[in-house]
């Protein structure tokens, strides 16, 4: 399992998502304390592409083994690609939670959302 | 009184005093005076061991059983023989008396269990995933007609007239609250209508329900209307008695996508209509919406080979009011016993067993057909139970003339049926020998003559 | 076992060691092997295609396995040594009402005139089993306080949906449509998991400071789209809500129905009543109050009772008493019919199973009441919440209180709720460490992490017919498990040590599911 650590290159979002802005494209994923409050994660169910997802919403479900857990949009936008080989191999979300474990890719439809995500130092901050 | 306390005296005194209450009834100082019943239950008096295994032996006295009478009742739960082994496996305490196995490791035992009785349901339907039981075989079709809903969210189901009056019926009490809309598909010749179902299917239907054998003893060509429900993207519900399916073509070969089943005639008692157990198949697809316990195999921290309740996520007590099912309790102990039988029946028994009855049924039926006022209700095949159409004015009093010699010629029709009025359902079992069928032959011959001839007298006395 | 395990195991009971290898029925299959010997062909001999068409006919055996009855027997009593039962030790798992399985049930269930009675048997000719469930409706209505008992839903939570779909067709019938009902945030995840079944919303109801309902929640929430509130009292936290005549007021003051989870009824048998409280439906779970022995998981019975303006919606068929001659008269046989089976209810919601009911569990639980008496069930429910009283007094020890204070400081009813906050805070072992370690004790756990309202709960349950000193001696090692975790939490976070299995990886079971052998 990865140790805690919040890129700076990345944006958050309160609900412990991360967020990475390429063009009109962003990936989104959930932060290292998501995937430590889950715990070892074995099931993501993904959106299909080409579903609508609204910020602040949920647009997937993780499960532990007793639990279940909404992943919550930080933006708005229409699923571009999902990354498959979490239903595989979900442990990617433990394991690498903001690389090999990113959820998905979305085309934005209303970037100006991107003020109101977090820093880092915000983020961690609101953490405690 | 009760003998199943061992609280003394004493021991309540040194108890309260450790509380540090003055009584028992102090600890109910949270229930308001109000509503503190002022009197005794109004129930009889406790009575001793001896005393109420008299009483209800007395009980138990005045029902008539297959103990009792030769019988040819069936419709949904048929008196196979039990072998001894499973009552002295079942009624150990081990298997008897635990919860549903929250803690795996002292478990192992009834999740092993779980395991193998879902691979024998997966062996006999041909599909792949199957949950640990459910309530019984009505309730389970139920519970695959809400798995649809789930799945395509679809307005209708369609369900065949074959499908048993008590499936069809507790599809539409649980239809009507989780919003769907249940329509009934005619029968032909005994079996489910093509055309009609062709007819009726759209793309609001969510799932087309089946029998195998049908209500009428018929075997459905399963596979022609599965592959029709197919082309609007239906889901395919068939319930099967398991004892055919050892000869039957598995539901999971002809498309269907859901097979559940009443599970009594796998080892279980007839109980007077429960406990049983129902058991329920999926394809792979449908894995992560199915209700009910389901078991997998995996390791302990020392590489032991264990097994644990799995997929816990979709169930009640995890995902709440997103649940796939509200099931808890099912019926752990029933499907053991489903499995013991299957494994006592072993591969090649449950085909002797079938083909027996085959070759039983279809006896049965030449000789009930070759009756005077006795006729075959449809001319489909069927493997243990037929329905025959009997030429009297009122089946019931035949069948009353018949118990009277001692035996029990089946189940009227009628009332399930008005446009079989004149029906007859007759169930074999591999306790049901030439001779018994010899002797139902004789006193349904007689009966039937005698009712034509009293039917004739009455008309002729009014002429 | 490693020699550390086997020093952690020693002095301590533990169930007995059953860690050969584990092989399936289906590894013990040999070809040629069999149990089964079919009765002899003695009508003429047909070709199979000649009665049975090929296309409709399996093209290939179902893979059982072949097995004689000596191995079928070895194997099943080998893997029932690998469970925990209540026949053996103390099983105190809150909710679920593990008392003594009364061994002289099992013995009337088995008589032929029960086992082996046909469901579709001609009710005058099945007058015994009738009036046993006749007498039957009347025991449970008499210990609701609710004169109409249907006995057909098979478990606890079909109880609970036979309850909201009447509550449906009651407010259907009287042109109302509802939408949402009302749970409490201790519910059993059965209440809000029925909800959505029978097509309602889930709206959740507060808990207040004492541990009941926060009234001024649901004063706020019940409106004219509520169609029921469930509700269990003693709630889920062992607790008796003397709120309950004011809640009953403010459900009914805007006409929905007031249900009652009779999860809990264990508590109150002859001392107070749901029907007196204002409920208008209760399930009752006879494999909890009334002794059906759980069987690893069912099979249980979930009969209801009701109040009177719910009566004619109730599940068909109904077990009735015919009284004179009105419709009753002699049957066709000659013999006179006094108990029948009732369908000409027009308004009910119909069926919710086949046939009758789990009928092997009414004989169990109707030999139970008849043993017991009015004054019996009356005392079996003074001594659950005695024996409760006293495990929580007990645990209220220096050394454990302060790991496990009970999370609502009360006078408890049959179970109560500790947290394991703090353990898990100062000795760094969760519950779930805690329940392990007292496997090897020989000890059933608690309910863990149930109600979800208490961070690291265990909900304790005793039931009436544990001995003080079996009480005792859980309190004991309850106490010598946090004093062992003081010196090394290790201990308690590797356990159990002595099952015959230790923690089972359950995240690789449910990332890559096995659920049956391949074969």
């Amino acid at each position: 399992m990865a140790d805690q650590h919040y890129p700076q290159d990345l944006l958050y979002h309160p609900e412990h998502d991360w967020v990475k802005i390429d063009g009109d494209v962003a990936t989104f994923g959930v932060t290292w304390f998501a995937q430590d409050s889950l715990g070892e994660i074995v099931f993501f169910d993904p959106p299909a592409v080409g579903a609508k997802v609204t910020q602040g919403d949920s647009y997937a479900e993780v499960e532990s083994v007793k639990a279940v857990s909404d992943v919550i949009a930080p933006l708005s936008g229409e699923i571009v690609e999902v990354n498959e080989a979490l239903s595989d191999s979900p442990e990617k979300v433990n394991d690498d939670p903001y690389g090999e474990g990113w959820m998905v890719k979305v085309r934005l439809s209303d970037p100006a959302e991107r003020d109101s995500l977090l820093d880092p130092d915000t983020y961690t901050a609101d953490l405690g | 009184m009760t003998t199943y306390t061992s609280a003394t005296d004493a021991d309540r005194r040194e108890m309260l005093e450790t509380i540090g209450v003055e009584s028992v009834d102090a600890l109910f100082a949270d229930i308001p005076a109000a509503l503190r019943l002022d009197r005794p239950l109004a129930l009889p008096a406790g009575m001793s061991e001896q005393e109420v295994y008299e009483h209800l032996r007395g009980l138990a006295a005045r029902n008539v059983s297959a103990e009792d009478e030769i019988t040819f009742l069936g419709a949904g739960m048929y008196d196979h023989y039990v072998p001894a082994l499973i009552d002295s496996i079942i009624q150990r305490s081990e298997f008897l008396t635990p919860y549903t196995p929250y803690q795996p490791e002292i478990s192992q035992g009834g999740l092993q269990v779980m395991f193998e009785y879902q691979t024998a349901i997966s062996e006999l339907t041909g599909l792949p995933v199957s949950n640990a039981s459910v309530y019984e075989g009505p309730s389970a079709v139920g519970a695959a007609g809400y798995l649809a809903k789930l799945t395509n969210g679809r307005g209708k189901v369609l369900a065949s007239r074959g499908v048993h009056p008590h499936s069809r019926e507790t599809l539409t009490t649980l239809a009507r609250g989780y919003g769907q809309q249940i329509v009934e598909l005619p029968l032909r010749d005994g079996v489910t209508d093509l055309d009609a179902l062709i007819a009726a299917l759209d793309e609001d239907v969510s799932a087309v329900v089946l029998q195998q054998p049908n209500f009428l003893g018929a075997i459905e060509d399963v596979a022609e209307l599965a592959a029709a429900a197919k082309r609007v993207g239906a889901l395919v519900i068939c319930a099967c008695d398991p004892i055919p399916l050892g000869i039957l073509a598995p539901p999971g070969t002809v498309g269907v996508d859901i097979a559940v089943g009443e599970g009594q005639t796998l080892g279980n008692r007839l109980d007077f209509g429960g406990p049983s157990f129902g058991f329920f198949a999926a394809t792979q697809q449908l894995l992560r919406k199915m209700p009910g316990r389901i078991a997998g195999e995996t390791t302990d921290v020392d590489g032991r080979r264990g097994f644990v309740l799995t997929l816990q996520t979709r169930e009640q007590h995890i995902r709440r009011e997103k649940a796939t099912s509200n099931i808890c309790t099912s019926q752990a102990l029933n499907a053991l016993a489903g499995v013991i039988y299957l494994s006592w029946l072993g591969r090649r028994g449950l085909v002797e067993l079938g083909e027996l009855l085959v070759a039983r049924t279809a006896y049965a039926r030449e000789q009930l057909r070759a009756l005077d006022g006795v006729s075959a209700l449809h001319e489909q095949p069927v493997v243990r139970e037929f329905a025959v159409a009997l030429d009297v004015p009122d089946v019931g009093r035949v069948i009353e003339r018949v118990v009277a010699d001692g035996i029990n010629p089946g189940y009227a029709l009628g009332c399930d049926y008005p446009e079989h009025a004149n029906g007859l359902l007759v169930a074999l079992t591999e306790r049901r020998t030439r001779a018994d069928i010899d002797r139902l032959a004789d006193a349904l011959g007689r009966a039937v003559a005698a009712e034509r001839a009293a039917a004739g007298a009455t008309v002729g006395a009014r002429a | 076992m490693s020699a550390a395990d086997q020093q952690l195991a020693r002095g301590i009971l533990g169930i007995p060691l059953q860690r050969d290898p584990v092989l399936t029925i289906y590894e013990r299959s040999q070809e040629g092997r069999r149990a089964f010997s079919a009765p002899p062909l003695d009508v003429p001999a047909r070709a199979l295609d000649e009665l049975l068409p090929a296309h409709l006919r399996r093209a290939e055996e179902a893979k059982l396995p072949e097995v004689s009855e000596p191995e079928i027997v070895r194997h099943y009593n080998r893997l029932s040594k690998r469970n925990f039962d209540l026949d053996t030790g103390f099983y105190p798992l809150g909710s679920c009402t593990m008392k003594h399985n009364p061994k002289l049930h099992e013995r009337v269930a088995s008589m032929p005139g029960n086992a082996r009675l046909h469901p579709l048997q001609d009710p005058a000719r099945a007058q015994g089993a009738l009036e046993l469930m006749y007498n039957l409706q009347g025991a449970l209505g008499e210990i609701a306080g609710l004169p109409h008992v249907s006995l057909q839903p098979s478990a606890g939570s079909h109880g609970e949906l036979a309850g909201v779909l009447l509550t449906r067709a009651y407010h259907e019938d009287r042109g109302e449509h509802r939408t949402k009902v009302l749970t409490p945030d201790t519910a059993h995840g059965t209440n809000p998991a029925t909800v959505t079944m029978a097509g309602y919303e889930v709206v959740k109801v507060g808990t207040n400071a004492d541990g009941g309902v926060d009234v001024d929640d649901l004063r706020a929430k019940a409106d004219a789209s509520v169609a029921c509130l469930m509700l269990t009292n003693p709630s889920t936290l062992g607790l008796f809500d003397p709120n309950i005549a004011e809640i009953a007021e403010i459900v009914h003051g805007v006409g929905a129905t007031l249900y009652y989870d009779g999860a809990n009824l264990n508590a109150i048998m002859g001392i107070t009543r749901p029907g007196d409280m204002g409920f208008d439906i209760v399930h009752f779970n006879l494999h909890k109050s009334f002794t059906q022995p759980h069987g690893g998981g069912g099979p249980g019975s979930g009969p209801i009772a009701v109040s009177d303006r719910i009566e004619p919606y109730i599940p068909r068929p109904q077990v009735i008493r015919r009284t004179g001659s009105a419709n009753g008269g002699p049957a066709n046989n000659g013999a006179a019919i006094a108990f029948d089976l009732d369908y000409e209810r027009p308004k009910s919601i119909g069926r919710l199973r086949g046939f009758q009911g789990n009928y092997g569990v009414f004989v169990r639980s109707y030999a139970y009441i008849c043993s017991l008496g009015a004054e019996g069930l009356r005392e079996a429910s003074e001594t659950a919440v005695l024996n409760a009283n006293y495990l929580l007094a007990l645990l209220k020890r220096a050394g454990v209180a302060e790991y496990l204070p009970v999370a609502y400081d009360r006078v408890c009813m049959h179970e109560f709720v500790l947290s394991g906050a703090a353990m898990k805070r100062e000795l760094g072992i969760r519950t779930l460490d805690l329940a392990k370690r007292l496997l090897d004790h020989g000890f059933h756990p608690p309910t863990v992490y149930f109600p979800l309202l208490v961070d690291e709960a265990l909900l304790l349950e005793p039931t009436e017919t544990e001995t003080k000193e079996t009480l005792e001696a859980f309190a004991d090692v309850v106490a010598e498990i946090l004093r062992e975790a003081k010196d090394d939490p290790e201990i308690a976070r590797n356990a159990p040590y002595t099952t015959p299995v230790r923690r089972l990886d359950e995240a690789g079971a449910a990332k890559r599911p096995v659920i049956r052998q391949p074969l």
